[in-house]
């Protein structure tokens, strides 16, 4: 009980039918905002790809689109505001503070809230990593309005509310949740749901500095260290052109290594669906699909896969989905683009063959 | 000391079917679980137990059925269990279900002192949403500390807390002060199992049942439907794509289907060609 998004066709269609007109209070909330994520001085693209998406809302809405910088230092800030210009934000609030130097829930939790309830967007759009959902959270409780998370579609409807459409039920079926009488509208989008909008050299907007008022001594959560990654085998699966991944069809552990071979000749990342991480198979930080990494390569290889909704919606950006499976029934050849009715264990290893042999001959040839 | 771990009781997600007709999920007959995330919470606050002797209360929300789970966290060593059920909770979503659990937390402090520690799992497999834990934070005004790997430190002296919290690109070593609610990050930790005195203690135990009158909400329009902002108005199937995937047939040994396959992709996917080919050349020369 009580999970959020639930669907309750019956109660939420009735409720759904008798819109109150928005609250008084409510209707100078306008513009549509994206927190930007920026931690060691870098933007996380999630960042520019909601600036893209929010761009086409604000568009639709006939408002403007805007950035929220937070940070310490000036130099990294400045870069951060430049680049969201380009990437279509008409408007950047920039809150500098040496507080603000490293994430913290409590400072930017304050500063993100204080910003909204001064300047109030009707929209308010964060990334779904670790940073946003940890903010968002929190800046949704505070300001008591509605939050959707990890929507894989956002829109605006005919009465111009944010439509935000995400799974549901692991993924088992979608469902599209708004806040009709509270602002703003919050959601956040997984990294890699959205496409990264196209840069525009040189376009520039409207600053506009907020002075978060912190004082370090009354944040009760400080930074101790930070421990960088330096583990070599850290995926970065959003990011990658090319995936491949391997699921039970493959039958063991060891076959998996088929898998990593095959990758490791296309120089890709692999990864695999939900129940390889449930086995052991492999880390929860290489998991692809709803619940775990969304990716866009451009290409994509699933062997032994069959295709649950929940792997589905993390692959459905990727420009070619190419599918292993025995079972020709198998859901995977319904939104894959190329399949083969094979056993992967056989395939795979003749596959990594069959592109090792034609990347050599092409290189001899050319 | 006290540490409060907040469960719920999710459906086995493995087992979730939807109707083909109706698009409504078959609840009938679907096993029930504690969250998986949860049991990672569950087994960090039973090392304080073991460790200091910490006093662990077991919460939920959920229907009168949901004392199940309770029961299965006393099995693992867990000394309480409450159950917050009630009609007028159901429909909560994020903001409504963290106002209702809020509140139990505050009479779970009455009734069994102030808790030090607030355990969430990181989410729930079926809600997915990682909210709830941050909303109660947020309305007790508990320093929030999401996605930790490992607690480092607790020092009861001090009153501080040392953890390690997952970010982008490494971990964050942070240092707060009690109280704070932890929402535990999965693999942080390996969970016990029940032992069979447990299980008979937790067979006769009491299951401390309270409804919203009980942990004194008042204002009825906070909770459940009412009192959630987001609104479910359509729930739908994916459609499916009307072009399945083109189906590479080719007879013969596997050497022979993986390079029909090999020029397939390369023929949809020329520009993947063109620099996986340039990769090449590169390395080797």
């Amino acid at each position: 009980m009580a999970e959020d998004n639930k669907p309750a066709p019956a109660a939420g269609g009735s409720r759904a039918n008798t819109k109150k007109e928005l609250p008084e209070h409510f209707k100078a909330y306008k513009h549509v905002w994206v927190a930007v994520e920026i931690e060691h001085g870098q933007v996380h693209s999630v960042s520019f790809e909601l600036l893209g998406e929010g761009r086409k809302l604000a568009d639709k809405r006939g408002v403007e689109l805007a950035a929220v910088v937070m940070g310490d230092d000036r130099a990294s800030l400045d870069a951060a505001a430049a680049a969201c210009f380009e990437y279509g934000a008409d408007c950047v609030y920039v809150a500098q503070d040496p507080a603000l130097k490293h994430y913290r829930n409590e400072t930017s939790t304050k500063v993100l809230t204080d910003i909204v309830n001064t300047y109030k967007p009707e929209i308010l759009l964060l990334g779904a990593t670790n940073l946003g959902r940890d903010l968002a959270g929190s800046v949704a409780t505070t300001l008591q309005t509605g939050l959707t998370a990890d929507c894989t579609e956002l829109a605006i409807d005919d009465e111009g509310s944010l439509a935000a459409t995400r799974p549901t039920f692991g993924g088992s079926l979608l469902c599209t949740i708004f806040t009709l009488n509270f602002r703003p509208q919050m959601a956040t989008v997984r990294p890699r749901v959205l496409a990264m909008p196209e840069r525009e050299e040189g376009r520039t907007g409207k600053i506009v500095e907020f002075d978060p008022k912190l004082v370090e001594d009354d944040v009760i959560t400080k930074v101790l260290d930070f421990i960088a990654d330096r583990d070599t085998d850290k995926a970065n699966l959003p990011y990658a052109d090319i995936v491949v991944a391997g699921g039970l069809g493959l039958g063991s552990v060891e076959n998996f290594q088929l898998v990593k071979e095959l990758a490791e000749v296309l120089g890709a990342e692999y990864g695999g669906s939900r129940p390889l991480v449930q086995k052991g198979w492999i880390t929860s930080d290489r998991q692809i699909g709803q619940t775990g990494k969304t990716i866009r390569p451009k290409l994509y290889i699933a062997a032994g896969i069959s295709g649950a909704i929940q792997h589905r919606v993390g692959v459905e950006g990727a420009d070619l989905i190419v599918a292993i499976n025995t079972d020709p029934n198998a859901p995977i050849f319904e939104f894959a683009h190329l399949g083969i009715v094979a056993d992967a264990v056989t395939l795979l290893p003749a596959l990594t063959d069959a592109f090792a042999a034609r990347l050599r001959v092409n290189r001899l040839a050319s | 000391m006290h540490v409060v771990v907040c469960i719920k009781q999710v459906p086995d997600s493995a087992q979730i079917r939807v109707h083909p007709v109706t698009n409504t999920i078959m609840r009938q007959g679907v096993p029930t679980i504690i969250n998986p995330y949860d049991l990672f919470a569950l087994e960090e606050a039973l090392r304080l137990k073991d460790k200091f002797g910490a006093t662990v209360t077991v919460l939920t929300m959920g229907p009168p059925t949901a004392a199940e789970s309770l029961r299965k966290a006393l099995t693992f060593g867990a000394d309480r269990a409450v159950l917050l059920t009630d009609r007028y909770f159901a429909g909560s979503d994020t903001l409504a279900t963290s106002f209702a659990l809020s509140m139990a937390l505050k009479k779970v402090a009455e009734e069994f002192g102030k808790p030090e520690i607030i355990f969430t799992g990181k989410q729930t497999i079926d809600g997915d949403t990682a909210q709830v834990g941050p909303g109660i934070a947020k309305r007790l005004d508990y320093n929030q500390l999401t996605y930790i790997a490992r607690i480092v430190e607790t020092d009861l002296q001090a009153g501080t807390i040392k953890v390690e919290r997952r970010a982008e690109g490494g971990l964050q070593v942070l240092e707060s002060k009690l109280p704070v609610l932890i929402t535990m990050l999965e693999a942080s930790n390996e969970m016990r199992r029940g032992s069979i005195e447990n299980a008979l203690i937790a067979a006769r135990a009491e299951v401390v049942t309270w409804n919203a009158a009980a942990v004194g909400i008042e204002d009825l329009t906070k909770c459940g439907l009412r009192g959630s902002p987001t609104i479910v108005k359509k729930v739908f199937a994916p459609t499916a794509r009307t072009d399945k995937a083109e189906i590479v047939e080719v007879d013969g040994k596997a050497d022979a289907r993986a390079a029909a396959l090999v020029e397939a992709i390369f023929a949809k996917a020329p520009s993947v060609e063109h620099e996986l080919l340039e990769q090449a050349a590169h390395h080797y020369v």
